[in-house]
């Protein structure tokens, strides 16, 4: 493990402080759950500002809707529930109540990924920033940490526009920062390194970081790019840094189809790009049963199976060489 | 404004309807028909819209949930003043912001709408920020019978009497007509005004293409304290055309020219009744 690395809360603890901070601020802040307030860690925000809590029971496609119509009021609306049935039992709710319409509803997708680890498929989402990618009008934000998820939260707060945030439930140890480093829209660069870039997103940043770091001890540098935007990708940074570096791999929580390493492959394809690229990601099969680390582990997200790869890549390109 | 003139309105309306679909080449020309009563009461009458109030967070709203009645929608609003009547003659036309369903870039429109089951709970969310606020105005929706298999519209109406939200009023215009053909034979809703009551609406039936019976429902409301309204209008799918009436054909049909010159002679006919 990292020495630079401290210890840190579940991201989805820090939103709801955050949410609980701003909502005694602005009275028209409203948190709109499916029976999710607990797996929200928003029982504290109900409790202390019941008023600006609407209870919507478990029904997602009534909870964005509603959220929509709270939104167009112009009530500074955050919808909150699992990613799993927000993304996919709601999605038309999205697609035409939210980003079609331009209400400006803060989409807020918990126990994304496989945070649910061995509840299974149906408490898994993968296909999130899939389907979102492709919908008009709407930002995706995964943050990867404490920090990112203050400032995202804070800025999908002002912004008053569709946005998506993502997070998972695990603690999260802060990442290397700059204070006022962070913009929606614009990628983070955590260190610096010619041999290989690594963007990576939300909680699968950490095991980059982490193999970044490995690598560093056999002599060879990465360079570590939290992408927690998505959606508006950040081409330019991917760019500047993919041309330095000799091979580029995305590693993310999600499908291998449509998420991240899709999004950066298409734009690095056209823009003539031709060095080694490799997609880390959740394989297109049954997902392996256990928990959110073992499943990680299992599928190359981490920083033995990210260095790794990253040390075949370099290899074969020097044979090719 | 008087019942006379609302009824003339209803027909004028239903003439330029007709033109606008014709000129289009597409449209829902049933259920335009079948509620052009309902928006003529509810826009002339009714509710606080107008162009000069579409600021005040104290106007009325109203989100039609049955988009594909659109062209009607478009033609009480043009008549409002919200945008000249010639935008009509754009509907459905390349680049035209006149689609084929309702959308925030038309002026008088307050949510983009077409994929049925959609409205209410819109509609929901926008009488709750009212009872936050403490503001008066009501929140109007208009669904149709055909989309009332939508199970959202159910969760939605279960959170309408949770938070007593006796500031909303959902009219179903109840034609019984659907695009395959009988409501009850696509899909059995009866007994609906049983199961509306059930999910805790206060609920009354109207004729909902009789003006004066209308005004007298509308006036009523809302129906209970703490309680959502529900007008259960039953309507005619083609209303006001002979040969269109009670026809699941009419659904998005468009009238021939020799069609449109009987339909227009109908309404001429209906009109001269109105004014002589």
């Amino acid at each position: 493990m990292s020495a630079v690395l401290s210890s840190g809360k579940a991201n989805l603890e820090v939103f709801a402080d955050i949410l609980l901070e701003t909502g005694v601020q602005d009275r028209d802040l409203v948190v709109v759950t499916s029976d999710s307030r607990g797996s929200g860690k928003l029982t504290g925000f109900g409790k202390k500002l019941p008023a600006q809590m609407v209870e919507i029971g478990i029904a997602e496609q009534n909870l964005v809707g509603v959220a929509a119509g709270l939104a167009a009021a112009g009530k500074k609306t955050f919808a909150v529930s699992p990613a799993c049935f927000l993304t996919a039992r709601s999605l038309e709710q999205i697609k035409n109540d939210v980003a079609y319409s331009d209400q400006p509803v803060r989409l807020v997708g918990i126990s994304a990924g496989v945070s649910y680890g061995a509840l299974g498929t149906t408490h898994h989402s993968l296909h999130d920033l899939a389907v979102l990618q492709a919908i008009n009008n709407i930002t995706i934000v995964v943050p990867a940490d404490n920090y990112e998820t203050r400032e995202a939260v804070r800025a999908a707060y002002e912004q008053n526009k569709p946005v998506y945030l993502r997070f998972g439930k695990k603690s999260m140890p802060a990442l290397p920062h700059n204070p006022g480093d962070f913009e929606i829209g614009k990628g983070r660069v955590l260190r610096e390194g010619d041999d290989v870039l690594f963007v990576a997103t939300g909680e699968a940043v950490l095991p980059a970081f982490q193999a970044a770091e490995e690598l560093e001890l056999h002599g060879i540098m990465s360079t570590v790019i939290s992408m927690h935007t998505v959606k508006p990708l950040d081409t330019d940074l991917l760019k500047t840094y993919a041309d330095r570096c000799r091979a580029v791999i995305t590693v993310e929580e999600h499908s291998i189809h449509g998420g991240l390493g899709s999004a950066c492959a298409s734009y690095l394809l056209q823009v003539g790009y031709h060095k080694p690229f490799h997609i880390v990601a959740i394989p297109d099969e049954p997902t392996v049963s256990g928990s959110q680390g073992e499943i990680f582990n299992h599928y190359g997200i981490s920083a033995e199976g990210l260095s790794q790869l990253a040390m075949n890549m370099l290899v074969e390109k020097e044979q090719i060489a | 404004m008087d019942v006379k003139t609302l009824i003339q309105k209803s027909i004028q309306y239903r003439k330029r309807t007709l033109k606008a679909i014709k000129t289009a080449n597409a449209g829902h020309t049933g259920g335009d028909l079948s509620c052009l009563d309902i928006l003529n009461v509810l826009y002339n009458h009714v509710m606080n819209i107008s162009p000069d109030n579409m600021q005040s967070p104290d106007r009325d709203r109203f989100i039609q949930s049955k988009g594909h009645s659109v062209e009607a929608l478009y033609v009480v609003l043009s008549d409002k003043g919200f945008f000249p009547d010639s935008a009509l003659d754009t509907i459905c036309q390349y680049q035209s912001d006149f689609i084929g369903h309702p959308t925030r870039k038309i002026p008088g429109v307050e949510q983009n709408t077409g994929a049925l089951g959609h409205g209410l709970s819109v509609a929901v969310g926008l009488a709750l920020a009212a009872k936050m606020d403490e503001r008066a105005y009501r929140v109007f929706t208009l669904m149709g019978d055909g989309e009332l298999t939508e199970g959202s519209l159910w969760e939605a109406s279960m959170s309408a009497a949770h938070y007593k939200l006796d500031n909303l009023v959902v009219i179903v215009d109840r034609n019984g007509l659907q695009i395959t053909g009988k409501t009850e034979e696509v899909m059995a809703l009866e007994p609906l005004g049983q199961k509306f009551e059930a999910f805790g609406y206060a609920v009354k039936t109207v004729d909902g293409n009789d003006i004066p019976a209308l005004l007298n429902m509308f006036s009523q409301l809302p129906f209970e304290p703490g309680k959502p309204s529900l007008i259960l209008a039953s309507t005619v799918k083609g209303k006001g055309i002979s040969f269109m009436e009670h026809k699941a054909d009419w659904h998005h049909h468009v009238p021939t020219d020799e069609e449109m010159l009987i339909a227009l002679r109908e309404l001429d006919a209906a009109l001269e009744t109105q004014v002589g």
